[in-house]
């Protein structure tokens, strides 16, 4: 196994569904010579030529309802919107078409289409360049979420995104594309939608986490061990739909709960977590459920962002709060 | 040839396209004055002329100044403006204080030249708050989200006209920018309803790093404009003259009740498309940028000035001095100005902020935050 970024798992990904499809084709605003504003393209147009890895004109609109049009021609589009805040441009062909369009045509269509985008806060960009709207993309039914915290993940479930026959929402986080380096399996694999994973086992208490916080969560778990408090990690990896079963088992070994999202408090996924616990697990309950997220504000440009984002400390707080609950 | 199979003529159609917008040049490479009549059809005064000059070399030396500071890890986002002096200051000219400003994320020079403090460029670069709050200076903050802008100045010049107002909304936007929606949007709305706006399309060639010819396949972005019915030119944009000029008699058209004008202006944009990591040698040669620079638009003002006897290396380096000694004063101001608090953004979402929020306000109030 190689040691690689998470964005370079992610090329590697694109790679690998270029080279065994011919009808995947990767397209956006700067993906093509330039590789990408982030180099996440880097090196596939030159490799695989300007018909399937290609720029668009600046219209993210445009870009949705090509991909959109390009899956009815039995193609399998990729498409990039450059930053996660310009996802609005797109809504109509995101939530309002290609979410239902399995729903309309009876499942006699697929339209196998990923919108990957770079998310997340931390990194000092201009406005709405760092925004989480996972939780608009989670509350339309038809549309899967998914929002890979490390590189194996990355490359796994883009993987698995660009085999799916419906629309995947691939949610990439900014901060992680060059912070973190893990071992990435080689060659082609999947790593299976819908399905969290124990990113650390405990018996105290579970934290249910998903993309850029799950990095933060499993070093307030270390923190935590040293005082003595065992904490059980989950990834979601797709926050939408959300694999009960996975949160449900570590519910019922810890009885203790506290979700962490990057996302404002009213937005992200955190409160449909926290119902899905309350309805289906509250008697294995030994206290309220917790949550860590950034504050109701309209997300704040880069120079306070690290005052405004939940942090490691954070999640230590809430998580001793939570166990030492009578 | 009969009418009929005249009009199914696709090729002639597209071969028409390509002559119907002849580019308006005043002032040639050299300095010299290409058009004559024009200019003296402008009126423009001596005045006129030094303080365009004065607009462009402004927007030069800050450009100069904010790009080192961006390096320096002292600015935030900084989009060099170098190349756009015409199309950006010149342009603003014609245009008063009554008149509101919606500029893009380049367009700061067009902001200051209206009276937007420096400082609070500087900070608005830097992410703070206080760099959004325009006081009473008739502009927005530059815009991020591209052709949002131009929807939101028909807003504005529908609302003037409402309103009486002797004034126009006038909005920038790039070549990337004219492939939106919005922007053609915008331009339609403003023409639905005669409004007094003028729009400038900003062809600097790329959008980041995709050339002008992957935008679209029109060969005048101001063709976009006849699609609205408004009336539509291209101005070289590296010639102060052609497009002071054309801002101001669009500007003239757009405020007598005639409805909005499109401006296309020719430039380059000879740096970075930002300063955040962007390397334009990956996307365009060095020789085509030195090309550019032939153009160079400060040259060309420069040149005509000192022939008229209105300008002298002199009075530059003098002008650029004082420029900079205003920017050291901007950054000082700037770096004094208070960290932005978590407990003011809660506050500044919603005016009555409700329980939770409230709840969040006093948390962080009490961290100091
Ligand atoms: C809606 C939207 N999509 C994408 C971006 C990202 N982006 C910022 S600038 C830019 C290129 C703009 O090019 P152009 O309009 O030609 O203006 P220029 O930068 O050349 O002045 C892109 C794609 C954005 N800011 N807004």
């Amino acid at each position: 196994m190689a040691v690689k970024t998470y964005i370079a798992a992610i090329t590697e990904a694109l790679d690998l569904a270029l080279e065994r499809d011919e009808n995947v084709l990767v397209f956006g605003e700067d993906v093509g010579e330039n590789g990408g504003v982030f180099r996440a393209t880097e090196g596939l147009n030159a490799k695989y030529g300007k018909d399937r890895v290609f720029n668009t004109p600046l219209a993210e609109s445009a870009i949705g309802g090509m991909a959109i049009g390009l899956a009815t021609e039995d193609f399998r589009p990729v498409m990039e919107i450059q930053f996660f805040g310009f996802i609005f441009e797109v809504m109509d062909s995101i939530a309002a078409q290609m979410a239902r369009n399995r729903f309309r045509f009876s499942s006699t269509k697929q339209f196998p289409i990923v919108v990957r985008s770079p998310y997340g806060g931390g990194t000092h960009t201009p406005e709405m360049h760092a925004d989480n709207l996972e939780g608009l993309m989670a509350q339309t039914p038809g549309l899967r979420v998914v929002m890979p915290s490390n590189p194996a993940d990355a490359k796994g479930l883009l993987l698995a995104s660009i085999e799916s026959n419906d629309p995947v929402i691939f949610l990439e986080n900014l901060k992680l594309y060059r912070s973190i380096k893990a071992e990435v399996p080689e060659g082609y694999y999947t790593t299976p939608l819908d399905k969290a994973a124990v990113a650390r086992e405990g018996s105290d208490i579970t934290v249910v986490t998903y993309g850029g916080m799950v990095g933060n969560c499993l070093k307030a778990a270390e923190n935590l061990e040293k005082e003595g408090i065992s904490v059980e990690v989950i990834d979601l990896r797709t926050v939408s739909p959300i694999d009960v079963e996975t949160i449900g088992k570590s519910v019922e070994k810890t009885g203790r709960v506290v979700v962490a999202q990057e996302a404002q408090r009213q937005a992200g996924i955190a409160s449909n977590i926290m119902a899905e616990i309350s309805e289906r697990f509250i008697l294995s309950l030994k206290a309220p459920i917790g949550r860590v997220s950034a504050p109701d504000s309209v997300y704040p440009f880069s120079m306070a962002e690290n005052d405004w984002l939940p942090q490691v400390d954070d999640v230590v707080a809430k998580v001793k709060e939570i166990v030492e609950y009578d | 040839m009969v009418k009929g199979l005249e009009i199914l003529d696709f090729k002639k159609q597209l071969e028409a396209q390509d002559t119907e917008f002849p580019t308006l040049e005043v002032l040639n490479n050299d300095g010299k004055l290409v058009d004559q009549a024009l200019f003296d059809d402008a009126g423009i005064s001596d005045e006129d002329l030094v303080n365009i000059m004065q607009r462009m070399i402004k927007q030069y030396v800050l450009n100069e100044r904010s790009t080192k500071l961006a390096k320096q890890g002292r600015l935030g986002f900084v989009a060099p403006t170098r190349g756009q002096e015409a199309s950006q200051s010149a342009t603003s000219y014609a245009f008063n204080d009554d008149d509101f400003l919606m500029p893009g994320y380049r367009d700061i020079p067009q902001m200051i030249h209206k009276g937007f403090p420096i400082y609070k460029a500087f900070l608005w670069s830097r992410g703070h708050q206080i760099g959004n709050e325009m006081g009473d200076v008739k502009t927005w903050f530059p815009q991020i989200i591209i052709g949002a802008q131009f929807v939101q100045a028909a807003g504005i010049a529908l609302g003037m006209k409402m309103r009486g107002k002797k004034s126009v909304a006038y909005t920038y936007t790039g070549d990337g920018g004219s492939s939106q929606g919005d922007t053609y949007e915008g331009m339609n709305t403003a023409g639905a309803y005669k409004a007094n706006a003028v729009f400038f399309i900003q062809n600097n060639g790329f959008a980041i790093s995709t050339p002008r010819n992957l935008q679209s396949a029109a060969p005048h972005l101001a063709s976009k404009g006849w699609g609205a019915g408004i009336p539509s030119i291209v101005v070289d944009g590296m010639d102060a003259l052609a497009c002071y000029i054309a801002a101001k008699k669009a500007r003239e058209w757009a405020v007598s009740g005639n409805g909005p004008v499109l401006i296309e202006t020719l430039c380059d944009r000879l740096e970075p498309h930002s300063m955040s990591g962007d390397d334009p040698l990956r996307y365009r040669t060095k020789e085509d940028i030195e090309e550019w620079y032939k153009k160079d638009p400060l040259i060309r003002m420069r040149i005509f000035l000192e022939a008229k006897g209105l300008w002298s290396s002199d009075i530059e380096e003098k002008y650029i001095a004082e420029i900079n000694s205003e920017i050291d004063d901007a950054v000082k101001q700037a770096d004094n100005v208070p960290k932005q608090k978590v407990s003011d953004f809660i506050k500044n979402t919603l005016e009555n902020p409700g329980y939770i929020m409230e709840e969040q306000i006093k948390k962080f109030e009490g961290e100091g935050k």
